[in-house]
């Protein structure tokens, strides 16, 4: 059992105009075993709750606290925190020019697991999982991310996540940008590496419709900054049926499609 | 950045046209250099020792040995074929034409293809001692070959490199600069291609204080087709130079260019100056020119220049594109955030960024040492 632990988290960029706060005071605890899905409007603050956690450069931590197990996550380089457990699924996955993809995934593999997987079940595990992900096996040998449509990027993104089996997995908008079949696909990665027990999720998104696939245990708004609402799965049809306009005070913010 | 061709058409051709440049085997026709000349603005003179001013007498010789099956004949300069691929551009290669004792020919017979590489080894004259050179590389009417010009040892050296590709001949030329630490390097290596010729040059500078390699391709025929990539990784205090004219005179010719370096260490420098001329009679050219330099420190300095002169609308494609960056943040984050330790996922991030240009070079042992040099300068400045 692990738990991932996010205390009254301040979060700060630097801009032209000094420093801008983002993060207004974040709490939340995902226990092994928990989806918590993540809902607000744009410009809320989720990735920036994502990214404040994986470590980015970009974003600056005031004050407040990230645990996992106990342990300071925030002391950890982006590479430690990866290693002790924490996985982001980006809303944007990064082009890595002239580094192949099984390149990429071994490599990742080995510095997670803390030893190079044994060649023949490596092959084997990563065709696998190509495979109940529909991902062409020809993906393999391009460069991680270059030229990938969208949808294969979020697909990859998953295969990762399958690959690296981590504690904690922090889904950013995972769902957006995808059509039908891809959202079903990508969804029933999500659900594998749920069932497969031990884990935990944070599973940010604008909309409702992933969580038809994937079925949140807690659902929290996310407003300006910080939590503003958590109940359960109820909460979502809820938003499903008004909107963030409670929140955001905006009629024009629909949590449907 | 891409130029398309209304563009292209619309482009102004400068007064001076590099196609109008002064050329003589002569010396003492070239003024001496004084350092703000057009051609001379991003070399440091000083440490030229002396090749551009006639200051540098001759001291020594470098040693040319060559393995392979090719023909090699040492000649000298009353040989009908020296100067075939082209005649000296600037002062110091007029220098070396001027002041060479002796020349290597490489050649591959007619409708001859190669097996194995040929390589041309030449070492440098000594630390301190002064030598001139002159090789030609020749491919007759339909030979397919691949030539390995290896570059070591210490010492200052000039030298002109022809390369002379026949008609139908498939010549695939890599020059590797892997000098000493003191050497200082100026080469101007000409290149002639007849009808439907194809030719791969790729320059490879590693090593040496001041190498300064410029490469001229001149069409003779219709049909030839010219691949110019070059990778190059300069460290504290290195400059390497590389000055490339293209020169597209007749029509249906094509020619791309790929130049890819990477900088670390104070001072490091590296010059890429890309020319392309499209003539009049060029119609139905294709060409397109890219630099990328990636600056892994700080106190590193590359200039990239690319310069498109069209004389005619009527072609296929021209363009270039050239860009200098520092090391990509998003692309180590991305890495990193997979478990990657930061000094691993440079390394990958540089070996990716080298990666088209290595696989390209059609010798499995000169592209196992460059892999292992790359290797060797990162590990250098723990990246």
């Amino acid at each position: 059992m692990s738990t991932l632990e996010i205390k009254d988290l301040h979060v700060a960029v630097n801009t032209d105009e000094g420093q801008k706060e983002l993060l207004h005071g974040v709490n939340l605890t995902i226990k092994s075993d928990e989806t918590h899905a993540i809902m607000g409007p744009n410009g809320s603050g989720k990735s920036t709750l994502s990214y404040a956690i994986a470590g980015h450069p970009k974003y600056e931590v005031t004050s407040g606290s990230v645990t996992l197990d106990g342990e300071d996550v925030l002391e950890m380089s982006v590479d430690e925190r990866a290693r002790a457990g924490l996985f982001l699924a980006m809303q944007y996955p990064v082009e890595v020019p002239g580094v192949s993809m099984s390149n990429f995934l071994r490599t990742a593999a080995t510095a997670v697991r803390g030893e190079a997987p044994k060649l023949r079940h490596w092959v084997k595990e990563v065709k696998e999982s190509m495979g109940a992900l529909d991902i062409d096996p020809a993906f393999a040998e391009r460069s991680v991310n270059e030229g990938f449509s969208g949808g294969e990027k979020k697909r990859h993104e998953i295969l990762q996540l399958d690959l690296l089996n981590p504690k904690f997995a922090i889904l950013d908008e995972t769902d957006s940008g995808l059509d039908v079949d891809a959202l079903r696909v990508v969804s029933e990665g999500v659900n594998r590496y749920r069932e497969d027990g031990g884990h935990g999720i944070m599973l940010i998104t604008h909309y409702t419709r992933i969580l038809k696939h994937i079925k949140p245990d807690f659902v929290h708004v996310f407003a300006g900054g910080k939590v503003v609402e958590s109940g359960g799965p109820e909460l979502a049809d809820k938003l499903e049926e008004e909107g963030y306009v409670a929140y955001t005070g905006n009629k024009k913010e629909a949590a449907t499609v | 950045m891409s130029t398309n061709v209304a563009e292209a058409a619309e482009a102004v051709v400068p007064e001076v046209s590099k196609g109008e440049r002064f050329r003589s085997y002569d010396v003492d026709a070239f003024e001496v250099p004084g350092g703000r000349e057009e051609d001379w603005r991003f070399t440091p003179m000083r440490r030229l020792r002396g090749l551009h001013d006639g200051s540098a007498e001759p001291s020594g010789s470098a040693t040319v040995e060559v393995i392979g099956e090719a023909s090699v004949e040492t000649v000298d300069r009353t040989d009908s074929r020296l100067g075939e691929a082209g005649i000296p551009g600037d002062r110091i290669a007029a220098q070396a034409y001027s002041a060479f004792e002796t020349a290597t020919v490489v050649s591959v017979p007619a409708e001859t293809k190669l097996e194995g590489p040929v390589t041309v080894t030449v070492t440098g004259p000594g630390t301190d001692q002064v030598a001139y050179g002159h090789i030609q590389v020749r491919a007759e009417r339909f030979a397919e070959a691949t030539v390995v010009l290896d570059h070591r040892g210490s010492g200052i050296y000039a030298d002109n490199v022809e390369i002379v590709a026949g008609d139908g001949a498939k010549l695939s030329v890599v020059v590797v600069t892997d000098w000493a630490d003191d050497a200082v390097h100026v080469s101007a290596q000409h290149t002639k291609l007849g009808r439907d010729a194809t030719l791969r040059h790729t320059l490879v500078a590693l090593g040496g204080d001041l190498v300064r390699v410029s490469p001229t391709v001149q069409f003779s025929q219709p049909g030839a087709d010219a691949e110019l990539d070059g990778l190059y990784f300069a460290d504290a205090h290195q400059h390497f130079e590389h000055r490339l004219f293209v020169d597209h005179a007749v029509p249906n010719c094509r020619s791309n260019v790929v130049y890819k370096g990477a900088l670390q260490g104070v001072d490091a420098h590296t010059v890429w100056i890309g020319d392309v001329l499209i003539r009049a009679a060029a119609e139905g050219t294709e060409t397109f020119e890219l630099n990328r330099n990636l600056v892994l420190t700080q106190g590193a300095r590359a200039d990239s220049v690319p310069n498109l002169e069209i004389e005619t609308g009527e072609i296929v494609s021209a363009g270039h594109a050239s860009a200098t960056g520092r090391f990509d943040d998003e692309q180590l984050f991305y890495l990193q955030a997979r478990g990657i330790p930061e000094d691993q996922a440079r390394r990958l991030v540089v070996r990716g960024f080298f990666h088209e240009l290595l696989m390209k070079i059609d010798v499995p042992e000169v592209r196992e040492r460059l892999e292992s040099a790359i290797e060797a300068e990162l590990e250098a400045v723990g990246a």
